[in-house]
């Protein structure tokens, strides 16, 4: 049985996925492009890496998308969050052409479009399938669930 | 000769993108199964607070696993891109991942993967593919 868990916080949750995940990648980006090439040789650079302002502006980012990430999975399905959180993609592709000035080709352009229908696709329907509470259950969960859809 | 040598680089390339897309999914579903066992964050945050809440998932078996499937799968992807190029790995571990995604999700999830979510994972699976080319 599926059904929507999703509230207005919810969903500035499922965007804070989306934006720091996005703004995290950029701002290691930027940061690793400002610092230059690393040499395997010399690791005590990418520690000092670590400490430099972009650099270390996306990694607290990233940590703040993993714990976005684990808080939306704990009350919607997988194969709702990866997809809906797709639109990062959309937004590190702008923030590559308007940001950073990179030349963004046609078929990059159509890829956007294709993110963008299947993030509509999949947040048109419901986020949660209910989990199975074992043999039996099955036949009566959903009536409960539907009672209490009906009660909201 | 020249025919063996590249079915052998063609098959380590998808040998390597096989460990990626593998290690990534297990890393995934072991994640999302960890959060479904620990429950609604939500309601754990407002009954033992934040550290609380950090505490219940942290501790779970099946979040740990996840973790390390997931460092599994970085590390796989920088072998990767160490022996190929970053065009063609990159879009094709990424895009697989979210169609391998949905197939373990119904499996052992059992989440319910109807052909709405199939159509949006394979439109994000071309879509990323296309913009990570």
């Amino acid at each position: 049985m599926m059904h929507s868990t999703m509230t207005f916080r919810r969903y500035l949750v499922l965007a804070a996925v989306t934006l720091t995940s996005a703004f995290g990648d950029t701002f290691l980006s930027r940061g690793m492009k400002l610092l230059g090439p690393v040499s395997l040789h010399h690791p005590a650079e990418l520690i000092h890496a670590v400490f430099s302002p972009w650099v270390a502006s996306g990694i607290v980012l990233l940590i703040g998308f993993f714990a976005s990430y684990m808080a939306s999975l704990s009350w919607a399905d997988l194969t709702y969050v990866l997809p809906a959180s797709s639109l990062g993609y959309v937004i590190m592709t702008l923030l590559a052409r308007f940001w950073l000035r990179e030349h963004v080709s046609s078929l990059r352009w159509l890829g956007i479009v294709c993110i963008t229908a299947g993030v509509g696709f999949v947040t048109r329907g419901p986020s949660w399938t209910e989990p199975r509470k074992g043999p039996g259950a099955g036949a009566e969960e959903p009536v409960a669930v539907a009672e209490e859809e009906a009660r909201l | 000769m020249i025919l063996g040598h590249v079915t052998n680089t063609a098959l380590a390339t998808a040998a390597m993108i096989a460990a990626i897309v593998v290690t990534a999914t297990a890393g995934d579903i072991l994640t999302a199964s960890a959060m479904r066992q620990v429950g609604d964050l939500d309601h754990i945050r407002a009954e033992r607070g934040l550290p609380g809440a950090i505490g219940a998932v942290v501790s779970n078996g099946r979040f740990g696993l996840g973790v390390v499937c997931l460092a599994l799968s970085f590390f796989s992807l920088l072998y990767a891109f160490s022996h190929r190029d970053l065009s063609l790995i990159g879009p094709a571990a990424t895009s697989l991942t979210f169609v391998t995604n949905a197939l373990a999700a119904k499996f052992f999830l059992h989440e319910n993967v109807d052909r709405r979510r199939w159509m949006a994972a394979i439109f994000v699976c071309v879509g990323v593919a296309l913009v990570a080319f």
